[in-house]
């Protein structure tokens, strides 16, 4: 069934397979600048910039969503966890999908109903202006740049394992690029272009996982248990591998709790991300905003499926030894997978769908960070700019003209931070994107719109203890500080990071040599992910800020009364 | 941000005060609770025994297929579920009172809508 062909074809052949893969790259950024210029034409004014109009269909903005969530994170990441630690890349793409229904059943409809840009929108609809739009402008902006790091650092190790160059100076043009043409889609495109680029990637990306799917099943006759089975041996961890537990949770406690925890900052973090929200304002009623929901549930909920298949896959057939040989974090499950249905290295048809994947997983990364890049930029253009800091005197065409200086602003320094991040392992930058949006942007949200006695004060306490509590609480974790714990067992060193730990390479000190601050101190909290303990922070923090905050009457009583005057609008849709 | 006009409303007849109003929160608020909990409840279920009874997530139904596998894939299930449910409860108990309401709104203008969406105070704003 398996068939390993030996590595030294691989290489010889490895220079088509790159000019391949360049052509393809070449020719997806034609297509997505030919749509970005074409968007230009029909874009105007704010509206035009930040929700392309409010014009999308459910259907096209379902996709869109899907796009935007299903980032090269979820689709090289997932598969690749699958392929390495068998089940518990399963456990990462349900909480993933389960937490859609948050956003189906309390989110997406009342915020298309009652606002109009930005997150911001909807709490400075019923609370005060000035304070919210800081708060949340603060917020949005803080999540969406540490999701911009990480795409961006992933983007340069990605497309480097593609092309098959290494050396810094390739990682730093990979970024630049990237932060490049992002800019672009952005500044010329607005949300019209920057959703088209969306829907073409995640419909070539949804054909090409689907196509792979069919093939994989197809080798084994549709026999998803044989599937299984091979991959069990294949992985050398017998059954172990079909069960959770070999990435999550291995060790003490601790290790059970922060996969608790990361399950629920997942669930509760995606309904209060910024650019998802944002895309709940890209169609025309509340009724839309639910119809793409429920759209982008069921492409979402296909595509996990099929990734599960992938990485099981690409553990039976191509073999998690020559995944792991590739890239230790096994980011190459899905193209080497690829590679080996098209026929195994060295082939025409192999390096076809290599190149082919490669190209999708680029154009992914793209179109996610030209999202993010949008979503922050209308947020300081709309919320900091035109509200707090010209107080509403800015005109349209000056909050235009600064939405666009912010896309290139922050997407400079977004490029600048990766290029510093770029050797740093920054994938807990994204469980901490979604920690945040739970902790800080969720509680808020919710009790805007369902909690009659919610005030201002209530509202900043919850983001800003939320947004402290959760990138303190990594500050204090093993990402910052990697000595060798209980939880975290001492790991084995190479040669290069004894060197960088100032330890001998025998030590058992070290349980994270990647830790950000130093690999032998050991953490003072266990947990990598800070959700169980900064989600209900925020909530407790919004909850009595609420009810012991506001000395001022006049003020409880005002923020009370915008909550009928909200709840009208956000359930019937009436003032739209 | 206040309807400028709220404070004075008094005992002028607004849209919240119209039954169908209290009737599709309710509606709303009936289904939409529950559920949540329920999902909630279900996925912690899940995460929790992914945790600590692994024992039981180990267990073989069919073949290679085992617990782990049947619970996750009901996950992925009751979302779908949950999803369809939810999009035709509200095109048929919620969608046609929303309309009624907005129709209310469009037609008496003695009965106002509440202004004040947030972008609109500041158009207002701009302008003046």
């Amino acid at each position: 069934m398996t068939q390993h062909l030996p590595v030294a074809a691989a290489a010889a052949q490895s220079t088509s397979n790159k000019g391949l893969t360049i052509g393809l790259f070449v020719a997806l950024v034609a297509v997505t600048l030919v749509i970005t210029l074409w968007a230009r034409r029909s874009t105007r004014g704010t509206g035009g910039f930040y929700t392309g109009g409010g014009q999308f269909s459910a259907l096209q903005n379902g996709i869109a969503i899907s796009g935007d969530y299903l980032s090269a994170a979820s689709f090289l990441g997932i598969a690749g966890i699958i392929a390495l630690s068998g089940y518990d890349g399963f456990l990462y793409s349900i909480g993933f999908l389960v937490a859609w229904l948050v956003a189906l059943l309390m989110v997406a409809e009342l915020l298309r109903n009652t606002g109009r840009f930005t997150m911001a929108d909807v709490l400075a609809a019923r609370l005060r202006s000035g304070p919210m739009r800081t708060a949340a402008g603060v917020s949005t902006i803080v999540v969406s740049i540490f999701y911009l790091i990480a795409q961006m650092v992933g983007a340069a190790t990605i497309v480097g394992q593609l092309l098959d160059v290494k050396g810094a100076s390739a990682q730093i043009w990979t970024i630049v690029g990237v932060g490049a043409l992002m800019i672009v889609y952005v500044v010329v495109g607005g949300m019209k272009g920057t959703t088209w680029v969306q829907i073409v990637k995640a419909v070539l990306l949804i054909a090409g996982a689907a196509m792979m799917t069919l093939w994989v099943l197809a080798k084994y006759g549709f026999d998803i248990s044989h599937l299984l089975g091979d991959a069990a041996t294949a992985s050398k961890k017998g059954d172990a591998f079909l069960q959770p537990g070999l990435k999550y949770g291995s060790t003490d406690g601790w290790s059970k709790l922060d996969l608790v925890s990361l399950g629920i900052a997942l669930v509760l973090g995606t309904a209060a991300l910024p650019h998802v929200l944002v895309r709940f304002y890209t169609v025309p009623t509340g009724r839309d905003a639910r119809k793409s929901v429920n759209w982008a549930i069921g492409i979402i909920g296909v595509f996990y499926l099929m990734t599960l298949v992938l990485g099981f896959g690409a553990a039976a057939l191509v073999g998690t030894a020559t995944i792991k040989e590739k890239d230790p974090s096994g980011n190459t499950a899905a193209t080497l997978l690829a590679e080996h249905l098209g026929g195994g290295a060295g082939t025409t048809g192999g390096s076809l769908m290599l190149a082919f994947v490669a190209a999708v997983a680029f154009a992914t990364i793209l179109a996610v960070v030209a999202g993010l890049t949008l979503t922050s930029s209308s947020s300081f253009a709309h919320d900091l700019y035109a509200s707090v800091i010209r107080k509403g005197r800015a005109t349209e065409r000056q909050e235009l003209v600064t939405a666009k200086i912010a896309a290139v602003v922050i997407g400079a320094v977004a490029v600048a931070l990766s290029i510093f991040a770029r050797d740093l392992n920054v994938a807990f930058l994204v469980a901490l994107a979604f920690a945040i949006a739970a902790s800080a942007n969720l509680p808020a949200i919710l009790l805007t719109l369902f909690w009659k006695r919610f005030t201002t004060v209530g509202a900043k306490c919850g983001i800003y203890a939320g947004l402290v509590s959760s990138i303190g609480l990594v500050l204090l974790s093993p990402i910052c500080w990697g000595g060798a714990t209980g939880t975290v067992h001492a790991v084995k060193l190479t040669a290069a990071q004894a060197k960088d730990c100032g330890v001998e390479a025998s030590s058992k000190q070290v349980g994270n040599a990647t830790a950000l601050i130093s690999c032998t101190t050991t953490a003072p909290i266990p947990l990598q992910n800070p959700g169980v303990i900064s989600i209900p922070i925020g909530f407790a923090a919004a909850v009595l800020g609420s009810l012991v905050g506001s000395r001022r009457r006049r003020d409880q009583e005002s923020d009370r009364r915008g909550f009928e005057e909200l709840e009208v609008r956000a359930l019937t849709g009436v003032g739209r | 941000m206040i309807d400028p006009a709220a404070s004075s409303r008094g005992d002028t007849p607004w849209i919240g005060d119209d039954p169908r109003f209290t009737e599709l929160r309710a509606t709303y608020r009936r289904f939409v609770f529950p559920m949540t909990a329920a999902f909630l409840l279900w996925f912690l279920a899940y995460v929790l025994c992914s945790a600590y009874a692994r024992g039981f997530m180990a267990a073989k139904v069919v073949g290679n297929v085992n617990v782990a596998l049947v619970f996750g894939l009901l996950q992925f299930v009751s979302t779908f579920g949950i999803a369809l449910a939810y999009g035709r409860f509200a095109a048929r108990r919620l969608d046609p009172l929303a309309a009624a309401l907005r129709s209310v709104a469009a037609t008496h203008p003695t009965v106002p809508a509440p202004a004040g969406r947030g972008g609109d105070q500041e158009l207002t704003e701009n302008q003046a």
